[in-house]
């Protein structure tokens, strides 16, 4: 039901699909974008759902699988590579106990690595959800992984 | 009527919002409501203030002195002792103020001015308010144009100005607006290319949060220009404030009939709308942006025809960077030839670099074209950080050229740096202190382009796969003999054979590094 709601909002023209894909995904509660919503926006925009299909696939902000509550984006680009985001990766992996794309048993964090946020000054960075984290170092993402597993 | 005594700005990006901006504004505001100087202290948004990794930073106006690092427990006493006793908190004072925030009025200083032309209120007004906008000329431009230019004298003006692209192709803007303006066709598009995706860039996010009612104005101008009734601005859907400020200011433009219907009581109407990426590198691209603006897959065209000839939905279009139309509206207030007045003569203005890596202040600065290298990284950043040597820098972004110490007196701009094989790019400066290994630098670069091959033409797909594959075993000391000559040859063909800049671009990083540092490099095969 929420899925009409949500697609009713947008004209049904092609150039929405960014925006109904998106949308879909923000509301969906595995954080992913489901077959039911492939095919809900395929229909609405009247194409096929392979078209939608190979759009969801084709830009890295959208995931084919059921994602965790909190979506970890490193940033792995040149800049924050030079101040030691490699580390940091292999600090998620051993502290989260997955492997890039992967999710937590908990469904708690999904770890993602991500191109360039923009926010090199304060490298290295990484994004969880809409929030962004800057300077880090294993016992501040420590203790950024610790806050927001009290919030759940 | 209230006088206030003070102003303070507190920069609201992305940046200090992480650092906890919010917070500290909120305890900054109950505090002088606390100490009953509501009245006489008014505390304003601004955007970036132009230093990064400072934390939270507040500017107390008349003195203009800079405090950094600030967090909510030191509110009570910056209030106390600067707002209630007059006396400068020094522990707290930046140590290294962000230079390219010495304006206008330290001219009879012994501070030299320094250039704003696209920066020229960013992180004085507040970018949430058209009336601040306006007050700083804001608007201006676009009138004049609209009462006292035709079209054509609009671009004639923007070619004589010699604007480049600041996006990284460089072409002429009042080029490209002539060619959109002389193809056939009634409906015509400004696509405003906000796609940041170069990795060490982020001077249009800033941009687009310290002041996008500029960039509104430029697209304006644009728009009037070509003859065009519709602009889109297509954003990284990873800059979640620059989107939610750029679509704050197009309200508040259309609420003052700056954008609309007869614009000005003229016979020119336009509108712009916000368009949210997904995150895909290749849709910087022009080309790429516009199939993904149509809903489509992020694959860039076949060129000609050029968008300016087919581009949106097979219409004319021009599709220009943040930085440029930012710079327009300045050049119609005050003319090419003052516009000339800055840069170089064959590449006049100025360059919004971003300065990142090992340097002791990190951030955005405005610059001359044609400043050096040595200047922005040793006047404007703060020098290597920890005092180490320089070793080299990463100039354009991942798609740009490695240039060595021996280059540090190279004037930064596009056509200076073009005969020493390298390029301005986005203008992203990474600079790299003694202790960086390059073959650890690289791949992470071919890493970046692997992952950001869009998959549409083999040279690109499969060369950025053969290339990681090479690079990491050479870094991890099991490379072959022939591993660095393959890379290169790898790079050459995709120079010639790729669709697209991307594919073709990564032959600068590989030849350039070595140039530069052939010798280390080298040094791990045998």
């Amino acid at each position: 039901m929420y899925r009409e709601q949500i697609i009713k909002k947008f004209n049904p023209t092609l150039d929405n699909i960014l925006y109904i894909l998106h949308d879909l995904q923000d509301n969906n509660p595995e954080h992913y974008l489901a077959k039911q919503d492939i095919r809900i926006c395929a229909d609405y925009l009247k194409v096929p759902y392979s078209y939608v299909q190979s759009v969801a696939s084709f830009y890295t902000m959208f995931s084919l699988k059921p994602r965790g509550r909190n979506i970890i984006r490193l940033c792995d680009s040149p800049p924050c590579h030079l101040m030691g985001s490699q580390s940091l990766l292999d600090y998620l992996k051993k502290a989260l106990k997955v492997n890039v794309g992967g999710t937590t048993e908990d469904k708690a964090f999904t770890l993602e690595l991500t191109s360039c946020l923009g926010a090199c000054g304060v490298a290295p960075v990484m994004m969880i959800n809409e929030e962004m984290f800057g300077n880090l170092t294993p016992a501040a993402v420590d203790a950024i992984l610790d806050k927001r597993r009290k919030e759940l | 009527m209230n006088l206030v005594r003070n102003h303070i700005l507190i920069s609201i990006d992305a940046g200090t919002i992480m650092a906890g901006a919010r917070a500290v504004e909120k305890t900054l505001v109950d505090e002088i409501a606390a100490q009953g100087l509501a009245a006489e202290i008014s505390v304003l948004e601004t955007g970036s203030i132009g230093a990064t990794g400072q934390g939270v930073i507040l500017v107390v106006y008349p003195e203009g002195v800079y405090y950094g690092n600030i967090t909510p427990a030191d509110i009570p006493e910056l209030v106390e002792e600067h707002l209630l006793k007059g006396r400068p908190l020094k522990r707290l004072i930046l140590s290294e103020i962000p230079k390219q925030h010495v304006i206008k009025k330290e001219k009879t200083g012994l501070l030299k001015e320094q250039p704003r032309i696209v920066l020229r209120n960013s992180g004085i007004i507040n970018p949430e308010n058209i009336d601040e906008y306006i007050a700083a000329d804001g608007y201006e431009a676009i009138a004049n144009a609209l009462t006292a230019m035709t079209p054509d004298e609009v671009i004639e003006e923007t070619k004589k100005s010699g604007l480049v692209g600041r996006g990284g192709a460089a072409f002429t803007t009042g080029m490209k607006w002539d060619f959109a303006r002389k193809a056939p066709g009634d409906i015509k598009y400004i696509v405003c290319n906000a796609d940041e995706g170069e990795p060490g860039t982020f001077k249009d996010r800033l941009i687009l949060e310290g002041d996008p009612h500029k960039l509104i104005e430029g697209m304006l101008i644009a728009g009037y220009a070509v003859g065009a009734s519709k602009g889109f601005v297509y954003i990284r859907g990873e800059y979640a404030l620059s989107i939610e400020r750029l679509e704050k200011a197009i309200g508040q433009a259309r609420q003052y009939g700056l954008l609309g219907d007869h614009i000005l009581d003229s016979t020119f109407s336009f509108d712009i709308f916000v368009m949210k990426g997904a995150g895909a590198y290749v849709c910087g691209e022009e080309t790429a942006l516009i199939e993904s603006l149509e809903g489509k897959r992020g694959h860039p065209r076949n060129k000609p025809p050029y968008p300016v000839t087919e581009g949106l939905w097979a219409k004319p279009t021009v599709v220009n960077n943040v930085e440029t139309l930012a710079n327009v509206p300045e050049i119609i207030l005050h003319g090419a030839s003052w516009f000339r007045g800055y840069g170089t003569e064959k590449c006049p203005g100025t360059k919004v670099f971003t300065i990142i890596g090992n340097v002791t202040t990190p951030g955005l600065i405005e610059a001359e074209m044609g400043t050096t290298l040595r200047d922005i990284i040793y006047e404007y950043a703060g020098g290597i950080k920890g005092g180490k040597q320089f070793k080299g820098a990463l100039v354009g972004g991942a798609a740009g050229a490695f240039l060595g110490p021996d280059m540090l007196d190279v004037k930064m701009d596009f056509v200076n740096l073009k005969e020493y094989a390298a390029v301005l790019g986005s203008g992203a400066i990474l600079v790299l202190d003694e202790d960086v290994n390059m073959v650890d630098m690289l791949k992470s670069v071919l890493h970046f382009f692997r992952h950001e091959s869009c998959g549409h033409c083999v040279p690109c797909r499969l060369g950025t796969a053969q290339m990681v594959k090479i690079i990491d075993r050479v870094s991890a000391s099991k490379g072959k003999k022939d591993d660095i000559d393959k890379l290169l040859n790898i790079a050459q063909v995709m120079q010639t054979t790729s669709f697209c800049p991307l594919g073709q671009s990564l032959y600068l990083p590989i030849s350039s590094s070595l140039k530069y540092f052939g010798k280390e490099i080298r040094s791990y095969v045998r």
